[in-house]
């Protein structure tokens, strides 16, 4: 069991935990993720490193309730078990070397987002950040993220907080105005990467993506998490889940993360069904 | 008294009963069956079978004992050089191992050596029976990479020598492919968990969650940990695919994926079990090894309506064992030999069909069998909702790639001494499928024990 020595609501359906995981802390690096199980008879599901502390052995995960499994963590509290807790896996985001760089985060995508742009301030880059949130109540990490930049555009959708609309409104804007980067990293939803992705292209930015499909063991053994790169097929646990955003073919993942809905409905419809019974 | 030339019958479960269901097919010998196929035995004077044990269990010596009803000896025999009998009994390729060189064989059908051997595992573990053993601690610790077959096996041999042994596995459950690979029917899990247990008894600790080249390295198991030697058996566990158009499509599987989530994570007992599994009406499987075979009958329990196994060689160069191939078709599998894949095809991004070409076969290839070559205009589509590709695997590079020193071959598999599993690191052995490529789980059992040997004699002089 990995304890969680701390747990914290962060937007309506989001939460961060911080989970005692020396074995993980020991070699974390941004841009890596972790894969977990919650309990007996539970799926394994990845979910990326939002921060983590070599000397205390902890690393915190951000994660939104969408399925079963982020539903039954999210039943964990302060004091509770995770019982399986692995990593850390993938490769590291490489941002050594980097002067100028446009991070964009999209609603909970702005967790992994977060200690990649902590280590290129820390290391004396330039970060800009654009965050995205459906709303004012689902914006994350603005406060932590605010100190360790030189600008930060907020959007969401309905216009409650920060400017209305989506960041790549921004993201044109900026570049539009002439901003050089030379990096945009882009992680939330697979459309907003394609987006960003393509505004990028145009003008020529080198783009970094983060996938998250669907995988199950993380360590390259089943091939379930094959995305296509230029070409090529890769596999997002060990040569990602960074990937040139000019490259990836996002209509073959936002069908490939379709896998599995009608199995994941169908479960998450049971567990309501039981939540009911039991609040009854 | 006149010699059988037959075997023993072991009783199965009826073909068109356990396609549907994940039950152990096979369900062994009773005592009375065991004692009168030990009789079959002639005791050679110099047993041939022993020499194609590749962990020489004393074969005429266990048998005996079943021959006298003394069972409990016949175990202690076996356990001598076998750590994993009930595993053994089940999954080793007897017929080309110690059976195939059975002087009986020469006339009529060899010894069931595997059955006896199963039986007696079996007979010992339902009583609770376990061997007493002798453990002096000698206080050196020894860091196994991998808790399968070939990790299981030096793990077990050097703590019975006193070790201080912890294996590091990278999956929730250690067992590697005899848990997340071979499907419950042919090797039932609760038997796997018990050898387990038994390793545990012995003093070895498993550390699960725990990725080698990840999480720690190889040079601070050595430097920081205290760790003398370290053996990795951290098998072959890459999938590959056939690189033809379609590959990506839903509803392509590997035989990995397939079968991890069927058996390691009970895919098959959805929604119980949370991982999910696609469930197709028609389902092709390409390749003729065990792990296809096993793919194919899992789909089938899963309720599929056909199986297709599509093999671009004849049956006869199928590298599965016979009885894979007899179980497969006494179930029902269709079997499409001399076929290949040429492209899956899709509609709304899922699989739809399989485009194959016909086979023939020409002059014999590098690996002595005849290469298939395609018969021009044969194409043809077989309907199928679900591929899965069973073509091999290849060892996993991220024990490698973070390993300074440690010397790979151009296809990734660790390079190591044959006898003694020693690699070009120092302290560092290595063994099983992560040195030769996917094999059986014998052969990497023999090279673990071959490198717990090496360890020992390197160790015991420090």
């Amino acid at each position: 069991m990995y304890a969680i020595l701390k747990k914290e609501k962060l937007a309506p359906g989001i939460w961060l935990m911080k989970v005692e995981a020396p074995f993980v802390a020991r070699r974390a690096m941004p841009g890596q993720f972790i894969i977990l199980r919650v309990k007996e008879g539970g799926e394994r599901i990845p979910l990326t490193i939002a921060d983590y502390d070599r000397q205390q052995g902890w690393v915190t995960i951000i994660f939104q309730e969408v399925g079963l499994t982020t539903r039954l963590l999210a039943q964990l509290n302060e004091g509770d078990g995770i019982l399986d807790f692995v990593g850390p896996l993938g490769r590291a985001s490489e941002l050594d070397g980097l002067k100028r760089v446009l991070c964009i985060g999209g609603g909970v995508g702005v967790a992994p987002l977060y200690p990649q742009i902590k280590h290129l301030w820390e290391q004396g880059t330039s970060v800009d950040v654009i965050v995205g949130a459906r709303s004012r109540e689902y914006l994350i990490l603005q406060d932590e993220i605010k100190g360790i930049c030189n600008n930060l555009y907020i959007t969401t959708d309905d216009g409650s907080y920060g400017r209305k609309g989506f960041v790549s409104d921004v993201l044109k804007e900026l570049l539009e105005q002439g901003n050089e980067y030379d990096r945009v990293i882009a992680i939330g939803p697979l459309i907003m990467m394609k987006v960003v992705s393509g505004i990028t292209k145009q003008y020529d930015v080198p783009t970094v993506v983060s996938m998250n499909p669907v995988m199950v063991d993380g360590t390259g053994m089943c091939g379930g998490c094959r995305v296509t790169v230029g070409g090529q097929v890769r596999y997002a646990c060990v040569d990602g889940p960074d990937f040139d955003g000019h490259l990836v073919d996002f209509d073959e993942a936002m069908r490939r993360q379709r896998m599995y809905r009608e199995e994941e409905e169908h479960i998450c419809k049971l567990m309501d069904k039981l939540t009911e019974k039991e609040g009854l | 008294m006149a010699m059988n030339l037959k075997r023993v019958p072991m009783r199965e479960q009826d073909p068109e009963v356990r396609r549907r269901n994940f039950n152990e097919v096979a369900l062994g010998y009773s005592l009375e069956e065991a004692i009168e196929e030990a009789k079959r035995c002639l005791q050679c004077k110099k047993p041939m079978c022993v020499e194609g044990c590749p962990v020489n269990v004393r074969i005429p010596q266990f048998i005996a004992a079943v021959v006298d009803g003394n069972i409990e000896e016949a175990f202690r025999i076996i356990r001598q050089t076998n750590n994993l009998p009930a595993i053994c009994g089940r999954v080793c390729p007897q017929e080309t191992q110690c059976e195939q060189r059975c002087v009986l064989g020469k006339r009529g059908e060899p010894v069931a050596i595997g059955r006896l051997e199963r039986f007696v595992a079996d007979y010992c573990m339902e009583k609770g029976i376990d061997d007493e053993v002798d453990i002096r601690p000698n206080g050196k610790k020894v860091a196994i990479v991998g808790a399968g077959p070939a990790g299981l096996t030096a793990a077990a041999d050097l703590a019975k020598l006193g070790y201080d042994v912890t294996i590091f596995e990278a999956f929730h459950e250690p067992g590697g492919v005899l848990i997340y690979g071979i499907p419950e029917f042919r090797l039932p899990k609760a038997l796997v968990k018990k050898e387990i247990e038994g390793l545990k008894k012995l003093g070895v600790k498993i550390l699960t969650n725990v990725i080698v080249g990840k999480s720690i390295t190889i040079d601070e198991l050595l430097e920081e940990e205290g760790y003398k030697a370290v053996f990795i058996g951290s098998g072959a566990g890459l999938p590959k695919f056939m690189g033809i158009p379609g590959e990506n499509l839903n509803g392509v599987y590997s035989a990995n994926e397939f079968l991890t989530r069927i058996n390691l994570m009970k895919a098959y007992d959805f929604p119980n079990s949370h991982t999910p599994i696609k469930r197709g009406k028609r389902v092709a499987v390409v390749g003729g090894g065990n792990v296809a075979m096993d793919a194919a009958r899992s789909a089938l329990r899963l309720g599929a309506d056909e199986v297709h196994i599509v093999y671009r060689r004849s049956e006869a160069e199928m590298p599965a064992r016979l009885e894979e191939i007899h179980h497969a078709k006494e179930e029902g599998i269709i079997f499409d030999v001399l076929t290949n894949p040429v492209e899956i095809l899709g509609q709304d991004g899922w699989v739809k069909g399989l485009k194959c070409v016909r086979m023939e076969l020409g002059e014999p290839d590098e690996s002595g069998r005849r290469r298939p070559v395609p018969v021009k205009g044969s194409e043809f589509v077989m309907d199928m909702d679900i591929v899965i590709m069973a073509i091999g695997t290849s060892p996993n590079p991220l024990i490698a790639s973070t390993t300074p020193g440690l010397n790979v071959q151009k296809w990734g598999g660790i390079i190591a001494d044959e006898e003694t599993g020693a690699t070009s690191k120092d302290r560092v052995y290595a063994g099983g499928d992560a040195v030769t490529g996917a094999a059986t789980v014998i052969l990497a059992m023999g090279a673990g024990k071959k490198a717990a040997k090496a360890i020992h004699e390197r160790l015991s002089k420090e």
